[in-house]
Protein backbone atom coordinates (compact mmCIF):
# COMPACT_ATOMS: atom_id res chain seq x y z
CA UNK A 1 0.00 0.00 0.00
CA UNK A 2 2.95 2.29 1.16
CA UNK A 3 4.53 1.64 -2.16
CA UNK A 4 2.08 2.16 -4.61
CA UNK A 5 1.74 5.88 -2.65
CA UNK A 6 5.18 6.25 -3.19
CA UNK A 7 4.96 5.53 -7.03
CA UNK A 8 1.89 7.75 -7.52
CA UNK A 9 3.81 10.04 -5.73
CA UNK A 10 7.01 9.31 -7.66
CA UNK A 11 5.33 9.28 -11.06
CA UNK A 12 3.52 12.97 -10.42
CA UNK A 13 7.13 14.16 -9.70
CA UNK A 14 8.47 12.84 -12.71
CA UNK A 15 6.16 14.92 -14.60
CA UNK A 16 6.41 17.50 -12.68
CA UNK A 17 10.58 17.15 -13.69
CA UNK A 18 9.45 17.13 -17.19
CA UNK A 19 7.32 20.20 -17.31
CA UNK A 20 9.66 22.27 -15.08
CA UNK A 21 12.01 21.58 -18.18
CA UNK A 22 9.82 22.05 -21.12
CA UNK A 23 6.84 24.13 -20.21
CA UNK A 24 7.48 27.21 -22.16
CA UNK A 25 5.83 29.38 -19.74
CA UNK A 26 8.04 30.43 -16.58
CA UNK A 27 5.85 30.74 -14.01
CA UNK A 28 4.28 27.41 -15.18
CA UNK A 29 8.19 25.95 -14.66
CA UNK A 30 8.40 27.40 -11.26
CA UNK A 31 6.22 26.16 -9.52
CA UNK A 32 6.18 22.83 -10.85
CA UNK A 33 9.48 22.67 -9.38
CA UNK A 34 8.00 24.07 -6.61
CA UNK A 35 5.56 20.89 -6.49
CA UNK A 36 8.48 18.48 -6.81
CA UNK A 37 9.79 19.64 -3.01
CA UNK A 38 6.69 19.57 -1.78
CA UNK A 39 6.34 15.80 -2.84
CA UNK A 40 9.60 15.07 -1.75
CA UNK A 41 8.71 16.45 1.88
CA UNK A 42 5.73 13.46 1.85
CA UNK A 43 8.70 11.12 1.13
CA UNK A 44 11.15 12.07 3.78
CA UNK A 45 8.20 11.57 6.42
CA UNK A 46 7.76 7.72 4.63
CA UNK A 47 11.76 7.68 4.97
CA UNK A 48 11.43 8.45 9.05
CA UNK A 49 13.02 11.39 8.52
CA UNK A 50 10.80 14.48 10.16
CA UNK A 51 13.98 16.85 10.46
CA UNK A 52 14.39 17.21 6.74
CA UNK A 53 10.82 17.24 6.04
CA UNK A 54 10.47 19.71 8.24
CA UNK A 55 13.35 21.85 6.22
CA UNK A 56 12.22 20.81 2.71
CA UNK A 57 8.73 21.90 3.19
CA UNK A 58 9.53 25.29 4.23
CA UNK A 59 12.64 25.66 1.69
CA UNK A 60 12.16 23.62 -0.89
CA UNK A 61 8.46 24.61 -1.63
CA UNK A 62 8.38 28.29 0.12
CA UNK A 63 11.24 30.42 -0.17
CA UNK A 64 13.30 29.18 -3.29
CA UNK A 65 9.40 29.43 -5.52
CA UNK A 66 9.15 32.83 -4.07
CA UNK A 67 12.78 33.53 -4.63
CA UNK A 68 12.49 32.18 -7.95
CA UNK A 69 9.22 34.70 -8.62
CA UNK A 70 11.22 37.71 -7.49
CA UNK A 71 13.81 37.32 -10.18
CA UNK A 72 11.52 36.73 -12.68
CA UNK A 73 8.97 39.52 -11.70
CA UNK A 74 12.44 41.60 -12.03
CA UNK A 75 13.44 40.28 -15.18
CA UNK A 76 10.02 41.53 -16.86
CA UNK A 77 10.57 45.10 -15.11
CA UNK A 78 13.81 45.29 -17.15
CA UNK A 79 12.44 43.92 -19.96
CA UNK A 80 9.09 47.10 -20.21
CA UNK A 81 11.34 49.15 -19.62
CA UNK A 82 13.75 48.62 -22.23
CA UNK B 1 13.84 2.16 0.21
CA UNK B 2 14.86 0.80 -3.39
CA UNK B 3 11.70 2.55 -5.22
CA UNK B 4 12.90 5.84 -3.76
CA UNK B 5 17.01 5.69 -4.48
CA UNK B 6 15.35 4.68 -8.53
CA UNK B 7 13.19 8.02 -7.98
CA UNK B 8 16.21 10.04 -6.68
CA UNK B 9 18.65 8.89 -10.27
CA UNK B 10 15.80 9.21 -12.36
CA UNK B 11 16.04 13.28 -10.45
CA UNK B 12 19.07 13.53 -10.89
CA UNK B 13 19.49 12.81 -14.53
CA UNK B 14 16.29 14.58 -15.82
CA UNK B 15 18.14 17.58 -13.82
CA UNK B 16 21.25 17.20 -15.83
CA UNK B 17 19.50 16.74 -18.78
CA UNK B 18 17.41 19.70 -18.39
CA UNK B 19 20.64 21.86 -17.19
CA UNK B 20 22.39 20.68 -20.51
CA UNK B 21 19.43 20.80 -23.47
CA UNK B 22 17.92 24.43 -22.35
CA UNK B 23 18.91 27.77 -23.58
CA UNK B 24 17.51 29.79 -20.90
CA UNK B 25 19.36 30.37 -17.93
CA UNK B 26 15.96 30.69 -15.45
CA UNK B 27 15.32 27.26 -17.00
CA UNK B 28 18.94 25.92 -16.37
CA UNK B 29 18.60 27.22 -12.56
CA UNK B 30 15.83 25.05 -12.62
CA UNK B 31 17.58 21.92 -13.60
CA UNK B 32 19.50 22.38 -10.90
CA UNK B 33 17.26 22.43 -8.24
CA UNK B 34 15.77 19.48 -9.52
CA UNK B 35 19.34 17.53 -9.60
CA UNK B 36 19.15 18.90 -5.77
CA UNK B 37 15.96 17.66 -4.59
CA UNK B 38 16.99 14.29 -6.15
CA UNK B 39 20.35 14.23 -4.43
CA UNK B 40 18.81 14.61 -1.55
CA UNK B 41 16.27 11.99 -1.71
CA UNK B 42 19.05 9.56 -3.12
CA UNK B 43 20.83 10.02 0.62
CA UNK B 44 18.52 10.15 2.63
CA UNK B 45 16.98 6.65 1.12
CA UNK B 46 20.09 5.21 1.79
CA UNK B 47 20.02 6.26 5.44
CA UNK B 48 16.63 4.06 5.30
CA UNK B 49 16.07 0.76 7.68
CA UNK B 50 12.63 -1.05 6.94
CA UNK B 51 10.13 -0.91 9.31
CA UNK B 52 12.65 1.60 12.13
CA UNK B 53 11.68 4.94 13.60
CA UNK B 54 12.76 8.68 13.66
CA UNK B 55 15.86 8.75 15.64
CA UNK B 56 14.18 10.20 18.37
CA UNK B 57 14.67 8.37 21.95
CA UNK B 58 12.31 8.54 24.78
CA UNK B 59 10.54 5.51 27.07
CA UNK B 60 9.13 4.27 23.63
CA UNK B 61 11.87 4.15 21.54
CA UNK B 62 15.10 3.31 23.62
CA UNK B 63 17.56 1.19 21.71
CA UNK B 64 19.48 1.28 18.69
CA UNK B 65 17.50 -1.61 16.72
CA UNK B 66 14.77 0.74 16.26
CA UNK B 67 15.70 3.79 14.88
CA UNK B 68 17.17 4.64 11.52
CA UNK B 69 20.94 6.17 10.51
CA UNK B 70 20.84 10.14 11.78
CA UNK B 71 23.86 10.70 9.79
CA UNK B 72 22.51 11.22 6.25
CA UNK B 73 19.47 13.53 7.80
CA UNK B 74 21.80 15.29 9.26
CA UNK B 75 23.92 15.77 6.15
CA UNK B 76 20.96 16.91 4.01
CA UNK B 77 19.62 19.11 6.67
CA UNK B 78 22.38 21.26 6.34
CA UNK B 79 22.78 20.80 2.19
CA UNK B 80 18.64 21.91 1.77
CA UNK B 81 19.56 25.13 2.99
CA UNK B 82 23.10 25.73 1.32
CA UNK B 83 20.80 24.88 -1.82
CA UNK B 84 18.66 27.48 -1.19
CA UNK B 85 21.14 30.26 -0.60
CA UNK B 86 23.37 28.84 -4.00
CA UNK B 87 20.07 29.42 -5.94
CA UNK B 88 19.26 32.52 -4.26
CA UNK B 89 23.04 33.67 -5.69
CA UNK B 90 22.51 31.79 -9.16
CA UNK B 91 19.39 33.78 -9.43
CA UNK B 92 21.06 37.15 -8.62
CA UNK B 93 23.59 36.03 -11.22
CA UNK B 94 21.02 35.65 -14.09
CA UNK B 95 19.49 39.26 -13.17
CA UNK B 96 22.92 40.72 -13.26
CA UNK B 97 23.61 39.12 -16.90
CA UNK B 98 20.20 40.16 -17.99
CA UNK B 99 20.77 43.56 -16.90
CA UNK B 100 24.11 43.79 -19.31
CA UNK B 101 23.16 42.03 -22.29
CA UNK B 102 19.26 42.20 -21.97
CA UNK B 103 18.90 38.54 -22.90
CA UNK B 104 18.75 35.11 -20.71
CA UNK B 105 19.97 32.95 -24.17
CA UNK B 106 22.77 30.79 -22.64
CA UNK B 107 24.12 31.44 -26.41
CA UNK B 108 24.40 34.81 -26.13
CA UNK B 109 27.39 34.57 -23.84
CA UNK B 110 29.93 33.42 -26.05
CA UNK B 111 33.17 35.00 -23.78
CA UNK B 112 34.31 31.48 -22.73
CA UNK B 113 33.29 29.70 -26.11
CA UNK B 114 35.72 28.11 -27.92
CA UNK C 1 23.13 17.37 -33.22
CA UNK C 2 26.57 16.42 -31.94
CA UNK C 3 26.03 18.10 -28.83
CA UNK C 4 22.91 16.40 -28.05
CA UNK C 5 24.80 12.73 -28.56
CA UNK C 6 27.36 14.00 -26.03
CA UNK C 7 24.85 15.15 -23.37
CA UNK C 8 22.98 11.72 -23.89
CA UNK C 9 26.65 9.90 -23.62
CA UNK C 10 26.89 12.22 -20.41
CA UNK C 11 23.99 11.24 -18.74
CA UNK C 12 24.47 7.11 -19.57
CA UNK C 13 27.67 7.66 -17.98
CA UNK C 14 25.70 8.93 -14.79
CA UNK C 15 23.37 6.18 -15.00
CA UNK C 16 26.35 3.65 -15.49
CA UNK C 17 27.98 5.18 -12.08
CA UNK C 18 24.95 5.82 -9.95
CA UNK C 19 23.58 1.85 -10.61
CA UNK C 20 25.42 0.02 -8.08
CA UNK C 21 23.57 2.24 -5.65
CA UNK C 22 20.55 0.58 -6.88
CA UNK C 23 21.90 -3.17 -7.42
CA UNK C 24 24.63 -3.53 -5.10
CA UNK C 25 24.60 -1.32 -1.76
CA UNK C 26 22.07 -3.69 -0.52
CA UNK C 27 19.50 -1.95 2.13
CA UNK C 28 20.61 -1.59 5.23
CA UNK C 29 19.85 -4.70 7.90
CA UNK C 30 21.73 -2.47 10.23
CA UNK C 31 23.30 0.94 11.60
CA UNK C 32 26.89 1.56 10.22
CA UNK C 33 29.10 1.64 12.94
CA UNK C 34 29.55 5.02 13.46
CA UNK C 35 25.66 5.78 13.47
CA UNK C 36 25.76 2.50 16.08
CA UNK C 37 28.18 4.62 18.52
CA UNK C 38 26.22 7.91 18.11
CA UNK C 39 22.53 6.08 19.00
CA UNK C 40 23.93 4.25 21.32
CA UNK C 41 25.74 6.56 22.94
CA UNK C 42 24.06 9.99 22.10
CA UNK C 43 21.44 10.07 24.47
CA UNK C 44 23.52 9.30 27.93
CA UNK C 45 26.85 11.51 26.66
CA UNK C 46 25.12 14.61 25.27
CA UNK C 47 21.71 14.27 26.67
CA UNK C 48 19.62 15.40 23.57
CA UNK C 49 16.69 13.27 22.27
CA UNK C 50 16.76 13.99 19.08
CA UNK C 51 19.84 12.48 17.45
CA UNK C 52 19.66 14.26 14.26
CA UNK C 53 20.50 17.50 16.00
CA UNK C 54 23.00 15.39 18.55
CA UNK C 55 24.97 14.94 15.17
CA UNK C 56 24.74 18.00 13.79
CA UNK C 57 24.94 20.32 16.68
CA UNK C 58 27.77 18.73 18.88
CA UNK C 59 29.05 15.60 16.48
CA UNK C 60 29.56 17.34 13.41
CA UNK C 61 29.11 20.45 14.43
CA UNK C 62 32.66 21.85 12.95
CA UNK C 63 31.06 21.33 9.49
CA UNK C 64 27.88 22.60 10.55
CA UNK C 65 29.95 26.34 11.50
CA UNK C 66 31.29 25.68 8.24
CA UNK C 67 27.95 25.60 6.64
CA UNK C 68 26.44 28.38 8.12
CA UNK C 69 29.57 30.53 7.13
CA UNK C 70 28.75 29.22 3.44
CA UNK C 71 25.43 30.68 3.63
CA UNK C 72 27.01 33.60 4.91
CA UNK C 73 29.33 34.24 1.90
CA UNK C 74 26.78 33.42 -0.93
CA UNK C 75 24.36 36.08 1.36
CA UNK C 76 27.25 38.53 1.53
CA UNK C 77 27.16 37.80 -2.68
CA UNK C 78 23.53 38.48 -3.26
CA UNK C 79 23.62 41.93 -1.38
CA UNK C 80 26.99 42.69 -3.10
CA UNK C 81 25.46 42.21 -6.32
CA UNK C 82 21.92 43.57 -5.73
CA UNK C 83 22.45 46.59 -3.81
CA UNK C 84 23.10 49.24 -6.22
CA UNK C 85 19.72 49.77 -7.53
CA UNK C 86 17.60 50.08 -4.22
CA UNK C 87 17.82 53.64 -3.98
CA UNK C 88 16.42 55.08 -7.04
CA UNK C 89 13.27 53.24 -7.66
CA UNK C 90 10.81 53.12 -5.27
CA UNK C 91 7.83 54.40 -6.56
CA UNK C 92 4.43 52.13 -8.23
CA UNK C 93 4.57 49.89 -4.71
CA UNK C 94 1.16 48.31 -5.19
CA UNK C 95 -0.51 47.94 -1.82
CA UNK C 96 -2.00 44.64 -0.83
CA UNK C 97 -5.59 43.47 -0.63
CA UNK C 98 -7.35 43.84 3.11
CA UNK C 99 -7.43 40.67 3.65
CA UNK C 100 -4.02 39.88 3.13
CA UNK C 101 -3.28 42.80 5.42
CA UNK C 102 -5.55 41.52 8.40
CA UNK C 103 -4.58 38.17 8.02
CA UNK C 104 -1.29 39.16 8.20
CA UNK C 105 -1.23 41.02 11.04
CA UNK C 106 -3.29 38.22 13.05
CA UNK C 107 -0.84 35.34 11.55
CA UNK C 108 2.73 37.21 11.96
CA UNK C 109 2.88 37.04 15.79
CA UNK C 110 2.02 33.37 15.62
CA UNK C 111 4.39 32.00 12.75
CA UNK C 112 7.33 34.26 14.57
CA UNK C 113 6.45 32.07 17.93
CA UNK C 114 6.23 28.76 16.04
CA UNK C 115 9.48 29.47 14.68
CA UNK C 116 11.34 30.57 17.72
CA UNK C 117 9.25 27.13 19.50
CA UNK C 118 10.73 25.20 16.58
CA UNK C 119 14.33 26.28 17.15
CA UNK C 120 14.05 26.18 21.42
CA UNK C 121 12.68 22.44 20.95
CA UNK C 122 15.72 20.93 18.81
CA UNK C 123 16.74 18.95 21.14
CA UNK C 124 13.51 17.57 22.01
CA UNK C 125 11.38 16.83 18.58
CA UNK C 126 11.82 17.35 15.05
CA UNK C 127 12.98 20.70 13.99
CA UNK C 128 15.73 22.96 15.00
CA UNK C 129 17.97 26.19 14.17
CA UNK C 130 17.89 25.71 10.69
CA UNK C 131 14.12 24.67 10.34
CA UNK C 132 12.73 27.58 13.19
CA UNK C 133 15.17 30.21 10.99
CA UNK C 134 13.32 29.36 7.70
CA UNK C 135 10.11 29.33 9.48
CA UNK C 136 10.94 33.16 10.91
CA UNK C 137 12.49 34.37 7.47
CA UNK C 138 8.73 33.06 5.96
CA UNK C 139 7.26 34.66 8.25
CA UNK C 140 8.94 38.18 7.65
CA UNK C 141 8.24 37.48 3.93
CA UNK C 142 4.60 37.37 4.76
CA UNK C 143 5.23 40.87 6.16
CA UNK C 144 6.92 42.56 2.85
CA UNK C 145 4.39 40.98 0.98
CA UNK C 146 1.66 42.07 2.70
CA UNK C 147 3.35 46.04 3.14
CA UNK C 148 5.71 46.75 0.34
CA UNK C 149 6.94 49.80 1.27
CA UNK C 150 8.23 48.37 5.18
CA UNK C 151 11.58 49.23 5.54
CA UNK C 152 13.48 46.49 6.88
CA UNK C 153 16.08 47.49 9.39
CA UNK C 154 19.28 46.17 7.98
CA UNK C 155 21.61 47.11 10.92
CA UNK C 156 19.81 45.37 13.32
CA UNK C 157 19.65 42.11 11.08
CA UNK C 158 23.37 42.73 10.71
CA UNK C 159 23.69 43.04 14.47
CA UNK C 160 21.70 39.77 15.32
CA UNK C 161 23.73 37.96 12.36
CA UNK C 162 27.09 38.69 13.57
CA UNK C 163 26.54 38.83 17.64
CA UNK C 164 25.18 35.01 16.91
CA UNK C 165 27.65 34.15 14.67
CA UNK C 166 30.32 35.28 17.26
CA UNK C 167 28.84 33.66 20.20
CA UNK C 168 28.48 30.63 18.51
CA UNK C 169 32.30 30.15 17.72
CA UNK C 170 32.75 31.78 21.82
CA UNK C 171 30.58 28.85 22.66
CA UNK C 172 32.85 26.63 20.71
CA UNK C 173 35.46 27.55 22.68
CA UNK C 174 34.22 27.35 25.84
CA UNK C 175 33.74 23.83 24.85
CA UNK C 176 36.99 24.01 23.86
CA UNK C 177 38.16 25.35 27.19
CA UNK C 178 35.81 23.31 29.73
CA UNK C 179 34.92 20.26 28.03
CA UNK C 180 36.46 17.42 25.33
CA UNK C 181 36.93 19.95 22.64
CA UNK C 182 35.43 22.80 20.32
CA UNK C 183 31.33 22.78 20.64
CA UNK C 184 31.39 20.32 23.13
CA UNK C 185 28.00 21.17 24.88
CA UNK C 186 28.81 19.50 28.32
CA UNK C 187 30.24 22.28 29.79
CA UNK C 188 26.55 23.25 31.10
CA UNK C 189 24.68 20.61 33.06
CA UNK C 190 23.13 18.25 31.37
CA UNK C 191 19.75 18.27 32.91
CA UNK C 192 16.96 15.72 33.24
CA UNK C 193 16.58 14.04 29.90
CA UNK C 194 13.68 15.38 27.80
CA UNK C 195 12.67 18.30 29.80
CA UNK C 196 13.24 21.92 27.61
CA UNK C 197 16.57 22.89 29.77
CA UNK C 198 18.83 19.76 29.61
CA UNK C 199 21.02 18.84 26.72
CA UNK C 200 24.24 21.02 28.03
CA UNK C 201 24.44 23.99 25.63
CA UNK C 202 22.19 22.28 22.32
CA UNK C 203 19.54 24.65 22.67
CA UNK C 204 21.80 28.11 23.30
CA UNK C 205 24.02 26.57 20.14
CA UNK C 206 20.19 25.80 18.14
CA UNK C 207 19.13 29.01 18.83
CA UNK C 208 21.89 31.14 17.72
CA UNK C 209 22.04 29.09 14.11
CA UNK C 210 18.27 29.68 14.22
CA UNK C 211 18.88 33.39 14.77
CA UNK C 212 21.79 33.65 12.84
CA UNK C 213 19.67 31.66 9.41
CA UNK C 214 16.78 33.54 10.06
CA UNK C 215 18.51 36.89 9.85
CA UNK C 216 20.48 35.84 6.63
CA UNK C 217 17.62 34.57 4.74
CA UNK C 218 15.74 37.89 5.96
CA UNK C 219 18.37 39.76 4.19
CA UNK C 220 18.56 37.68 0.62
CA UNK C 221 14.47 38.00 0.29
CA UNK C 222 14.98 41.88 2.08
CA UNK C 223 17.79 42.44 -1.32
CA UNK C 224 15.82 40.54 -3.92
CA UNK C 225 12.68 42.89 -2.80
CA UNK C 226 14.23 46.05 -2.61
CA UNK C 227 16.00 45.32 -6.39
CA UNK C 228 12.01 45.40 -7.40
Amino acid sequence: MITLFIVVLGIIMIMAALMAIYQKNLLSAIVASGVISLLASVIYILLAAPDVAMTEAAIGSGLTTIVFLYTLNKINKIKAKK
Amino acid sequence: MLIITVLGIILVVLGLWGMLTQKNIIKIIIGFSIMDTGTHLLIVSIGYIKDRTAPIMDKAVGNASQVIDPVPSALVLTAIVIGLAVTALMLTYAIKLFEIRKSLDINDFKELKW
Amino acid sequence: MVKQLFIIITLVFLVIMLLPLMTEVKPFEDLSLVSQKYVNAGPDELGSQNLVTAVVVTYRGLDTLGEVAVLFIATAGIGFFLRKKAVEEKDMKSKASVLVRTGTALLLPLILLLGVYIFLHGHLTPGGGFQGGVVIASGILLLMLAQSDIKINISLLYWIESLSGAFYVIIGILGLALAGGFLDNRFLPLGDFGRLFSAGAIPIIYSLIGLKVGAELVGILNNMQRSQ
